[in-house]
């Protein structure tokens, strides 16, 4: 299926005129973060934003610091400097209402396998305390966006990776998000998935508005119009939109960009597709 | 950088959500069980051998005196089944545990906490949740057990519930606070052997103290000191429509301290900081 069946968001959620931001507010705001395992830092005094209805790239090579840095946002890992808030609520201390305007897609697959389609989604809503009526209503409107309908009652075992991710994708927006976290939700998918998943993705910021960090470290996941946040050895080493990041360093295209940033030749060679 | 802008996100949660968000973990819990109908089966089968086989066995062995909650003689098979019945809530209750390591190790753990909700309201539901599960055990086993002529007062069917909620709750929140302390999924089968049998042995649900006590005065102190001693005669007492005080006490004031400390201790990020800077995903 190519995305242009994906029949995304013809249905905008009722509520969706009130959720949108008021102006200025960062949909996430990261202030001098760091992070350390021990005697290894794995994020060293990060800041950036991401604005609402935008698609934010985190780019960086496996090790970089992104996952770490999902963990914090999601309050996996408490905070140890620093400062992170979504839509202007700090996830430390006022956790409830940031996490109820955040849905995440984790970079390992974080659904029941032995639970149908539909049981995970409702299992989903109900630790959102939405009822089970309108948990099956909004199911039912997920799965259609996601063209999932008629696999609802198979276990989820049954389906395919970019099924898996797309299910996924559609459980984080179940409690209607206005920011989505996906951490390189595209590994380990053939090319046609990971162009249904970024496409569907990118139609969810242009028509719901939903402000989206995408942490990757494949380039040709991240088009000149996006905002980008270039993730290297646990330090930001650039924002901006790609096209301004790409001019900054005197470069042709993103992949040179990073390469000048990072000096990380050998390395990106093999992590570019 | 920073936003000076709130975007209004409604505070607290209404009693609804909490209801509904347990709900759900309940039933996710009662689905997995069911569908793990090997796990029902073994569940059932370990008190099973033990009743039908061990105490075949040791009833000429071993004389019950009359003793409180039982006004006459009772057959050793009658003596063992409360003790039994705490058996699959303490089996019950690791095993709770041992699937929120493999949760936490697999990443499913991350659905649960990543819900607005609040962390020791989800733990507290997931406690539940076991508890409710070992409930569907007990129940079937009590079921087995009357039709080998283990009949208590019926009233006793509905008086030891209460009993069993928080024995079950008190064992899984044990489970829970050792669970916290594991850093892999290996390490758990080492904790079970030093954590199930010392508690099921060190206590009155093979053998009443007073026997006990006869064979070794120091054994008699450490299984009054044992809390699954005293979830044994709560549920022994309740399942004849009486109440222990003492053991109601201690498995109250066992069930908060051990429910406090796991969710105190619990670290979400324990499993993931392991594998993360060792597996790629930091």
């Amino acid at each position: 299926m190519t995305a242009a069946e994906i029949p995304i968001a013809s249905q905008p959620s009722p509520d969706m005129s009130a959720r949108r931001a008021p102006a200025g507010a960062a949909a996430l705001s990261i202030e001098g973060v760091s992070h350390s395992y021990g005697a290894r830092r794995a994020l060293i005094d990060v800041s950036f934003d991401v604005a609402p209805a935008s698609f934010t790239a985190l780019l960086g090579l496996n090790g970089a610091g992104k996952s770490t840095l999902f963990s914090l946002i999601t309050r996996l890992f408490g905070i140890q400097a620093g400062r992170i808030g979504i839509f202007g609520h700090d996830i430390s201390r006022a956790p409830g209402e940031a996490l109820r305007l955040l849905g995440v897609v984790f970079q390992p697959r974080t659904l029941d396998l032995d639970l149908s389609v539909t049981q995970n989604l409702l299992y989903h809503a109900a630790l959102h305390g939405i009822g089970r009526r309108e948990a099956r209503l909004r199911s039912g409107e997920v799965l259609a966006r996601i063209a999932l309908s008629d696999r609802a009652g198979s276990k989820v075992r049954d389906l395919s990776g970019g099924q898996m991710r797309r299910l996924e994708i559609a459980r984080a927006l179940l409690h209607r998000p206005r920011l989505l976290l996906l951490d390189e939700a595209t590994v380990g998918l053939d090319v046609k998935a990971r162009s249904d998943i970024l496409n569907h993705v990118r139609q969810l910021v242009s028509e719901q508005g939903i402000g989206v960090l995408w942490a990757t470290h494949l380039f040709d996941e991240i088009t000149a119009s996006d905002d980008l946040v270039v993730l290297h050895q646990g330090k930001v080493l650039a924002r901006g939109q790609v096209s301004r990041v790409i001019a900054d360093t005197g470069a042709q295209d993103i992949n040179t960009a990073f390469m000048r940033l990072t000096g990380a030749v050998g390395k990106v060679g093999s992590e570019a597709s | 950088m920073s936003s000076i802008t709130v975007t209004p996100s409604r505070r607290g949660f209404s009693f609804g959500e909490y209801v509904t968000c347990l709900n759900g973990i309940v039933w996710r819990e009662a689905l997995r069980f069911l569908h793990q109908r090997e796990r029902f089966v073994s569940a059932l089968v370990r008190p099973l051998v033990w009743l039908f086989i061990f105490a075949a066995g040791f009833r000429q062995v071993l004389g019950i005196s009359i003793i409180p909650p039982y006004e006459t003689y009772i057959l050793y098979e009658v003596y063992i089944a409360p003790g039994l019945m705490a058996m699959i809530q303490l089996f019950n209750g690791m095993q709770s545990s041992l699937s929120m390591v493999y949760d936490r190790e697999m990443g499913n753990m991350r659905t649960l906490l990543v819900s607005p909700l609040p962390r020791g309201y989800l733990l507290f539901c997931k406690l539940l949740a076991g508890t409710a599960v070992s409930l569907l055990q007990v129940y079937a086993f009590l079921v087995i057990a009357w039709l080998w002529d283990i009949a208590p007062p019926p009233i006793g069917y509905l008086t030891v519930l209460p009993a069993l909620v928080l024995s079950g709750l008190m064992l899984g929140a044990l489970g829970m606070l050792i669970s916290s302390g594991i850093k892999q999924l290996e390490n758990f089968a080492g904790v079970m052997n030093f954590v199930i049998f010392p508690m099921f042995f060190a206590s009155s649900a093979l053998y009443p103290l007073w026997r006990v006590q006869e064979g070794s005065p120091m054994l008699y102190y450490v299984c009054q000191l044992n809390p699954f001693t005293h979830a044994v005669e709560l549920i022994r007492f309740a399942l004849y429509g009486q109440i222990n005080w003492i053991s109601l006490g201690v498995v109250a004031g066992c069930t908060a301290v051990f429910m406090i400390g796991a969710i105190l201790a619990y670290d979400p990020s324990r499993g993931l900081a392991r594998r993360g800077p060792a597996g790629g995903e930091t």
